[in-house]
């Protein structure tokens, strides 16, 4: 039997994630197979026939398929299931989107948002916002996954896959894209940036933003925030790092005015170097930092500023 | 308009739970016990829906314990008009929650079925599209604003990036993301009314699906430890740090 990867994408580009995701495959037995489901998507597809170790790349190329809406991308991963003793996918939005209800139709229970792999049917994942991490055993003859990517490395761009185009044609047509509104940045995203600087309550308000964008220019960094920082409405919601924003593990994670919430240390605490600005002495960003600076992070951030 | 609305009895986002000693599961001797904050989201969407005159009924639904009993209390005293409670002892998986949860749309027949996007014990996020699948509903997950126009729900969401906004045809099932509302607290006089309201309880067993977990957790352990760090004393302090001990900036 053999492994299927979802591809994330947005037609002309594969996104890391999907490189992470055939990292976490190689840990179980058979080939690797990627399908990129998607409308004009040749870009995507001749880049996902590079990542090292996919064998064949599947693509379904149909204006159905243009937004990943769940309910024609789960008919079409139904349809080529048998083959496929893993389903996996990115825990992205779109794979936490489409996967359950392709486990759904499939009858078998979903393993969301694995960290390690033991065996073909045994996972790790966190619950209770990373407080606990379970280790789980499946008993479904198919196992259908979504992945937590930064769990697993990138695999390289240096490979060359077959390429098989599908015949598939999935459209229930009781659903429709309307429009996107996807934020416009020069800087990298939140969940490949190498950098993130971070703002929370402390901030302030929105404009205070600017003062983190100065060093994150000079860092090459990602922008994110708090919950409590995207409910004061200072930033919009796609910059929250937490539970329920993204999850990430950069090699430097800056937390400015971020008291440190459960909900938020569950989505970095996983970062290689975490450094921690806040007046507050007690706060508990503190006890996962691994350089706090206890001062007012409207002198402290300029000054950083001036010094890199 | 009829709104099914689904909710879960999860520990309070306020306490830090821990695994047993014996790794065996998690500790929950004694914690305080509250309704999942999006399902809260959830009920308090369906509550607008009727204030704002599109919604006739709004139906609270559980599957759990009879504890449980106690949630459904919440989300009749936010506005709920009656609750139903599937009452099983065996601790259900998301698909078996979505079986049973079919079995109650069968039976109640709502236009829109709104839930949270995922519990905060198992974070698993799978329970609203499971049910969409297992009806044949089309699903709108990660809603941040939802609006009814005739036979269409058109609802934008949170994505990776940004927003999409889709239309997808009722009924359907939907699913709260946080910035879909501000949930209202239950006046007193709320509270003493929701104990006047029908509660009915359906035996899990006489909806006839199969609810064996597929899971088997073979243990739960704590989280690899980070150790607390150094504090520094200026920001020159810092950027040394940085630049020559931890080596993450040049």
């Amino acid at each position: 039997m053999s492994i299927l990867v979802i591809a994330e994408h947005d037609n002309v580009e594969i996104k890391a994630s999907t490189n992470n995701v055939v990292t976490a495959a190689t840990n179980l037995e058979g080939d690797i197979h990627v399908l990129v489901a998607g409308s004009n998507c040749s870009g995507a597809k001749d880049q996902a026939a590079k990542i090292y170790g996919v064998a064949k790349v599947l693509v379904a190329d149909s204006p159905e398929y243009e937004h990943c809406l769940a309910e024609n991308i789960a008919d079409l991963i139904v349809a080529i299931s048998a083959d496929y003793s893993h389903i996996l996918s990115p825990a992205t939005t779109n794979g936490k989107n489409y996967m359950p209800r392709v486990s759904a139709l499939l009858d078998v229970a979903q393993i969301s948002d694995i960290t390690a792999i033991e065996s073909s049917d045994t996972f790790e994942r966190p619950i209770y916002a990373g407080n606990c991490i379970a280790t789980v055993q499946n008993s479904d003859s198919k196992k259908v996954i979504t992945v937590r990517t930064t769990a697993f490395d990138a695999a390289q761009n240096d490979g060359s896959a077959e390429i098989v185009d599908l015949q598939e044609s999935h459209n229930l047509g009781i659903s429709e894209f309307i429009k996107e509104e996807i934020a416009e940045s020069d800087r990298p995203e939140l969940t490949s940036a190498d950098v993130i600087i971070s703002g929370g309550r402390g901030m302030q308000n929105g404009d205070n933003f600017k003062i983190l964008e100065s060093v994150a220019d000079k860092l090459g960094a990602a922008i994110g925030a708090s919950r409590a920082a995207v409910d004061s409405g200072f930033v919009p919601n796609d910059y929250q790092v937490g539970q329920t924003g993204k999850i990430v593990a950069p090699d430097l994670y800056i937390a400015v005015g971020i008291s440190g919430a459960i909900q938020h240390l569950a989505g970095m605490k996983d970062s290689k170097v975490i450094v921690a600005i806040n007046k507050d002495e007690d706060a508990p960003i503190f006890q996962v930092a691994d350089y706090g600076l206890v001062a007012d992070l409207f002198t402290a951030v300029p000054e950083l500023d001036a010094k890199l | 308009m009829k709104i099914l609305v689904p909710i879960k009895r999860v520990v309070d986002y306020n306490v830090k739970v821990r695994p047993k000693a014996d790794e065996s599961g998690v500790d929950l001797n004694n914690v305080k016990m509250a309704i999942n904050p999006f399902c809260e989201i959830a009920v308090e969407e369906a509550v607008r829906l009727k204030e704002g005159g599109t919604a006739t009924e709004i139906i609270a639904v559980t599957v759990g314990s009879s504890a449980s009993q106690e949630q459904l209390r919440t989300a009749l005293a936010l506005g709920a008009d009656r609750a139903i409670l599937v009452e099983t002892d065996i601790e259900v998986e998301p698909l078996a929650i979505a079986k049973l949860l079919k079995g109650v749309v069968e039976k109640e027949s709502p236009d829109l079925v709104i839930l949270g996007k995922q519990a905060i014990d198992g974070d698993n996020n799978q329970t609203s599209q499971m049910l969409a699948a297992l009806t044949g509903f089309a699903q709108a997950t990660f809603a941040s604003e939802l609006k009814i126009e005739g036979a269409k729900a058109v609802v934008t969401r949170e994505v990776d990036g940004g927003l999409q906004t889709i239309s997808v045809n009722l009924p359907c099932i939907v699913s709260t993301d946080l910035r879909l509302n501000e949930p209202r607290y239950a006046s007193l006089p709320n509270i003493m009314k929701s104990k006047q309201k029908p509660l009915d309880i359906i035996e899990a067993g006489s909806l006839g699906v199969d609810i064996e977990p597929r899971n088997k957790t073979l243990k739960v352990s704590p989280p690899p430890v980070r150790e607390a760090g150094i504090i520094v004393e200026t920001v020159d302090d810092l950027v040394d740090k940085l630049k020559n001990e931890a080596k993450v900036i040049t």
